[in-house]
């Protein structure tokens, strides 16, 4: 029986530059996609959360219906867009480290956007009338309110992460899982396991687990800081 | 009086309010003029609130009109009962007022500034707003309104929560308010309070203005037996 932890270690202090390599292309690509999902989903989710227009609740439903759109359906259809053949095949970005953040993004956009709807919807109802006395409109107030639920908004941005660094079907195939390029975390964890060697798939696991508490920890103690020092 | 040209007298005509089949309003005829603090009383669910939020336009009424004799809604504002305060400084509270009343962005600061002095403020520009005791909210809250120079100030109940302390503070920046020659209009339910800083009193009692009386006046002497009724300190309904 072997130490899964020991393992882990071996992986994490060999400083193999494979391993290395998989652990940054993973950082790269979850936090780029986390950040193009923030800057689009977090004025839109703020806009749908304080407009009224036909049609609102019906987009707030496909919203939250893409919220649970099946990683591996996200990947088929950006690989069709992607691929030699499909309508934007001329740019060559299939098995590419940009089409796995591209189908990320298309994963955690909608998470990001709809738990910042929800948000800003909430802090809305209490602070409209405020605003509105104050000669705010409902774009401008947009800015104000995503500020102010900024310690609220960092729980969707961590959902977004965590999302798209436990996923594993979209970057597979629109990747590839090429050795040296396209190879994750969460692709080699499944390559590995496939392959019999559980003391790799394993350490990996431990420490894409690691890097997600982490991270979660760090986003939740300055959180907690701010709000406590800045009320 | 502050600007060249007067907004006031506001002119409400017939105004009624009905909400769900609810008269909340109903046929207010009245002229707010310039002149000393105006109390808005009576009862709860008297329709205090709702007449302030349609005089400050932030409700339209459902029948009749309300007009300024210079149409305008930047030179009025409004402190509500539980003023939101934003979470970030007392300091950037008042320049986010400013950016929304369209002061220009170098100006703001100074202006700011100048605003805290002016209400003894300037100890806990940089404290988060949300962290400030209850009478340095309400008094900031007056400071963010008061920046934006109105000629009309609108005040719900500011002293509704607040100790003796705080509420004395806050009368007296109500009462320097008005002395600069700012209309005061002001619902509350405390008729101590309404005794020292009013000039006039408007009764209401289930939607209805049933008087505009000058203050000593309605102490003394109500004209309806619902205010005295009020004045007793008897249950209206």
């Amino acid at each position: 029986m072997f130490d899964p932890f020991a393992a882990a270690l071996h992986v994490m202090t060999s400083g193999d530059p494979e391993f290395i390599r998989i652990v940054l292309l993973s950082l790269q690509v979850t936090l780029s996609a986390l950040l193009i999902a923030a800057v689009i989903g977090l004025p839109l989710g703020a806009l749908i959360g304080i407009a009224r227009f036909p049609g609102r609740s019906a987009v707030i439903i496909v919203l939250n219906t893409f919220m649970g759109l099946p990683p591996v359906v996200a990947g088929l259809l950006i690989y069709l867009m992607l691929s030699r053949s499909g309508p934007l095949g001329p740019l060559g970005l299939l098995f590419t480290p940009t089409a796995m953040i591209i189908v990320q993004t298309l994963l955690i956009l909608p998470i990001v956007a709809s738990l910042t709807r929800q948000v800003v919807e909430d802090l809305w109802a209490d602070y409209e009338e405020q605003l509105r006395s104050l000669g705010s409109s409902r774009l401008r107030a947009v800015p104000t309110l995503l500020w102010d639920g900024r310690y609220s908004l960092v729980t969707a941005l961590l959902a977004g992460f965590g999302r798209a660094s436990a996923e594993v079907g979209a970057v597979m195939i629109v990747g590839g899982n090429i050795a040296g390029y396209t190879r994750v975390m969460t692709t080699a964890i499944a390559l590995e396991t496939g392959k019999g060697d559980l003391a790799l798939a394993l350490a990996l696991g431990i420490i894409l687990m690691g890097m997600t508490l982490m991270l979660n920890a760090g986003a939740f103690g300055i959180a907690r800081l701010a709000q406590r020092v800045g009320g | 009086m502050r600007g060249p040209a007067s907004i006031l007298p506001l002119q409400l005509r017939n105004v009624g309010l009905a909400i769900r089949d609810r008269d909340l309003l109903r046929q207010i005829d009245v002229e707010l003029s310039a002149g000393a603090p105006t109390m808005i009383m009576g009862p709860n669910g008297a329709g205090k609130s709702l007449f302030l939020r349609v005089c400050h336009g932030l409700i339209a009424p459902t029948s009749g009109s309300v007009e300024w004799s210079v149409p305008s809604t930047r030179a009025q504002a409004m402190v509500m009962q539980r003023p939101v305060l934003l979470r970030r400084s007392a300091r950037a509270n008042l320049v986010h007022a400013l950016a929304l009343a369209g002061t220009p962005r170098a100006a703001r600061g100074a202006r700011a500034d100048e605003v805290l002095e002016r209400f003894g403020l300037t100890d806990i520009a940089q404290r988060p707003a949300r962290l400030l005791s209850g009478g340095e909210q309400q008094r900031l809250a007056i400071a963010r309104a008061w920046a934006l120079a109105p000629q009309v100030l609108f005040l719900d109940e500011p002293t509704s929560a607040l100790d003796p302390g705080a509420t004395r503070a806050v009368e007296d920046i109500i009462r320097a308010i008005a002395a600069e020659g700012v209309k005061i209009a002001m619902a509350t339910h405390d008729i101590g309070q309404a005794r020292r800083l009013g000039g006039e009193v408007l009764f209401f009692h289930s939607g209805r203005l049933l008087e505009k009386t000058p203050a000593p006046r309605f102490f003394e002497h109500p004209q309806t037996q619902e205010a005295a009724a009020y004045l007793r300190g008897d249950l209206l309904w």
